[in-house]
């Protein structure tokens, strides 16, 4: 990470390890647009249908759900309350007598909105970062990359916790936050593309001619430096996911009675003692099914970006 | 060498100033102030000022970051609001707790992330390789409690193989502290599997197609003493930096899991204190998980280079 020499070090934050991993395949990769040529690949790879068929299943869940849920999810019904699966309920009831698996696919909704949009603000704000570290270097990069160190010194989820808290749960604070949180993060594998990409020939042509910096650095080294952003993008899509979920978890995401997979699972797990296992299990499966599609759909990128 | 040291201890005060800095204002911007925190709704405008005035959160900003900043230096690291003494010995408590959880993970996530790792690139791009790549990078980003709730379901209330609670309890021998520690230890074992198993992967694909491993093939060694000899111990490097640096992770990515089996350790601390609003209790916890994933780092950084002499005199790495 740091430019002044001495071993590299790896993150904190556990995915930044795989971050850079990805990124290194997807800079060797030929770095042309990905052409209709690379969808038909992804389409041929079985691991990429069976991710993108489960994301699309959650997102249809997320945009319908409310009319195709067999109960309403807020719906109380206490003399039913902690029943185990039956024709009635597939999934149990939960403490309120709430269907739970009505609160499953109607709670797609909330982490099916922050994750992406989150995920979208970082890699912008990432990128812009990224670029102008490794394209103007000097004091710049290094004040910044120390900042960029110092925070990557403390974990993800203990820098975002850690602004919740001090902001205060709402859907709009946690999307920002992890959004923010992201930046480094993408800054750090961006500005690593944009440093190989720097002693390219194109780079000071483009300079030689008269481009300005900020022309040289979006219109010329951005083009090439796609295929890691969008490596990147996948990778942390996953990692939003896992940000999200647990700040849910601890109290400092979707507030309830919202039906959310990590609420659902705070609200219950104490209920995992008196064997109501139905209530925390499903929810947890569902943030599981989500994480691992997006880990396939990432995957078969990185694999095909690679070919 | 001096001058190398010198330098990554001179980064590392600077990280480390950086990170005080924005653990400090991070808990500043909070609405609120915590004397009405701590003493509730109905108390008194009066008492409410006394007990700012006692804990100095009504002096002016700058003041109160020289003031903490000066007694972490000296080992003080401020009084918390909630319990009104000392934060050190909770601080203390805590992370001797979180350690021992933390190094039964280590303990057993070190051996199978390797191996893992080392067969996934021994097949690199068929079937064994893909399933243990993606089965890593899964688990790597699933939250802890997800795979916390699915083992204490199987483990715990199913089979009743093991207690699904921490702690074993005051006076608890080290054989049911151990067992106690079991069930929260494998969510931890799950994350740390991913990042092990895919820098052991990546650091034996670099060995297996390097020149050094080509001659000892050519040279009609067994294979088994080629990846001994030759592939393993260049291939591990890496992973060293990797398993050190995620010491950070551990230490501080517990609050989760120690809040789901209700652990006292540093995370649950922390997140106890930011539920109350106890942010003297909440800057020193998160200082000290810098200060272990800087020193940490600094650790990994020095055995890479006593490993491999290269790094010594080489230009930037």
């Amino acid at each position: 990470m740091s430019d002044t020499g001495g071993p590299p070090s790896p993150s904190a934050d556990p995915l930044g390890a795989l971050g850079t991993q990805t990124v290194a395949i997807a800079v060797e990769a030929p770095t042309q647009r990905v052409a209709p040529a690379a969808w038909r690949l992804l389409l041929r790879r079985p691991t990429f249908l069976v991710g993108a068929g489960i994301l699309l299943f959650w997102i249809v869940c997320a945009i319908f759900g409310r009319s195709f849920a067999p109960y309403d999810p807020l719906a109380q019904q206490l003399l039913a309350s902690n029943q185990a699966s039956s024709a009635a309920h597939w999934f149990g009831t939960d403490p309120l007598g709430r269907d739970v698996l009505s609160r499953v696919i109607v709670g797609a909704r909330t982490i099916l909105i922050i994750t992406p949009l989150a995920t979208i603000l970082g890699t912008i704000l990432g990128t812009a970062l990224g670029l102008a570290m490794g394209y103007l270097g000097g004091w710049f990069d290094t004040v910044a990359s120390r900042i960029v160190e110092a925070i990557l010194a403390l974990p993800f989820v203990i820098i975002a916790f850690l602004f919740a808290v001090a902001v205060g749960p709402s859907v709009p604070a946690i999307t920002v936050i992890i959004g923010l949180v992201f930046t480094p993060l993408i800054a750090r594998t961006v500005r690593a593309a944009v440093l190989a990409e720097r002693s390219l020939d194109y780079v000071p042509a483009a300079r030689l001619l008269g481009e300005r910096p900020a022309r040289v650095m979006f219109g010329e080294i951005l083009p090439n430096v796609m295929p890691a952003i969008l490596v990147e993008f996948t990778v942390r899509l996953a990692y939003a996911v896992f940000g999200v979920a647990t700040l849910s978890f601890l109290g400092f995401g979707i507030q309830p009675p919202t039906p959310d997979w990590g609420a659902d699972v705070a609200a219950n797990y104490t209920g995992l003692l008196a064997g109501y296992w139905w209530q925390t299990l499903f929810p947890a499966l569902a943030i599981a099914s989500l994480v691992v599609a997006i880990t396939l759909i990432t995957d078969s990128i990185e694999q095909v970006l690679a070919s | 060498m001096a001058a190398f040291l010198l330098r990554r201890l001179g980064l590392m005060i600077l990280t480390l100033w950086i990170l005080s800095l924005i653990v400090f204002f991070a808990g500043q911007i909070v609405p609120g102030d915590p004397g009405r925190a701590t003493l509730g709704q109905f108390a008194a405008p009066s008492a409410v000022q006394a007990l700012d005035h006692q804990l100095g959160v009504d002096r002016p900003l700058l003041t109160r970051y020289l003031s903490w900043i000066g007694g972490v230096l000296h080992g003080n690291l401020g009084t918390s609001y909630a319990y009104r003494s000392a934060v050190e010995p909770f601080i203390r408590a805590a992370l001797i707790n979180s350690i021992k959880l933390a190094l039964l993970a280590f303990v057993i996530v070190v051996p199978l992330g390797i191996i893992g790792g080392v067969i996934a690139a021994l097949y690199t791009g068929r079937g064994v390789d893909r399933v243990i790549s993606v089965t890593g990078l899964s688990l790597a980003s699933l939250p802890e409690y997800v795979t916390g709730i699915v083992v204490i379901v199987v483990f715990g209330v199913t089979l009743k193989w093991l207690p699904v609670t921490a702690s074993a309890g005051q006076g608890a021998g080290v054989l049911s502290q151990f067992q106690h520690l079991i069930l929260p230890a494998i969510p931890l074992v799950f994350i740390l599997f991913g990042y092990i198993s895919r820098m052991a992967r990546a650091g034996t694909i670099e060995a297996l197609n390097s020149d050094y491993t080509r001659t000892a093939v050519l040279k009609g060694l067994p294979q088994t003493t080629v990846i001994r000899r030759h592939v393993l111990r260049n291939s591990l490097l890496p992973t060293i930096t990797v398993i050190a640096t995620q010491t950070g992770y551990l230490i501080g990515g517990l609050v989760v899991v120690e809040t789901l089996f209700n652990y006292q350790g540093l995370g649950n601390l922390i997140y106890k204190a930011a539920v109350a609003k106890d942010f003297a209790m909440l800057e020193a916890g998160v200082l000290i998980i810098g200060v272990v994933y800087v020193l940490a780092t600094l650790a990994a950084d020095l055995l890479l280079t006593a490993l491999n002499p290269r790094l010594r005199t080489g230009g930037p790495a």
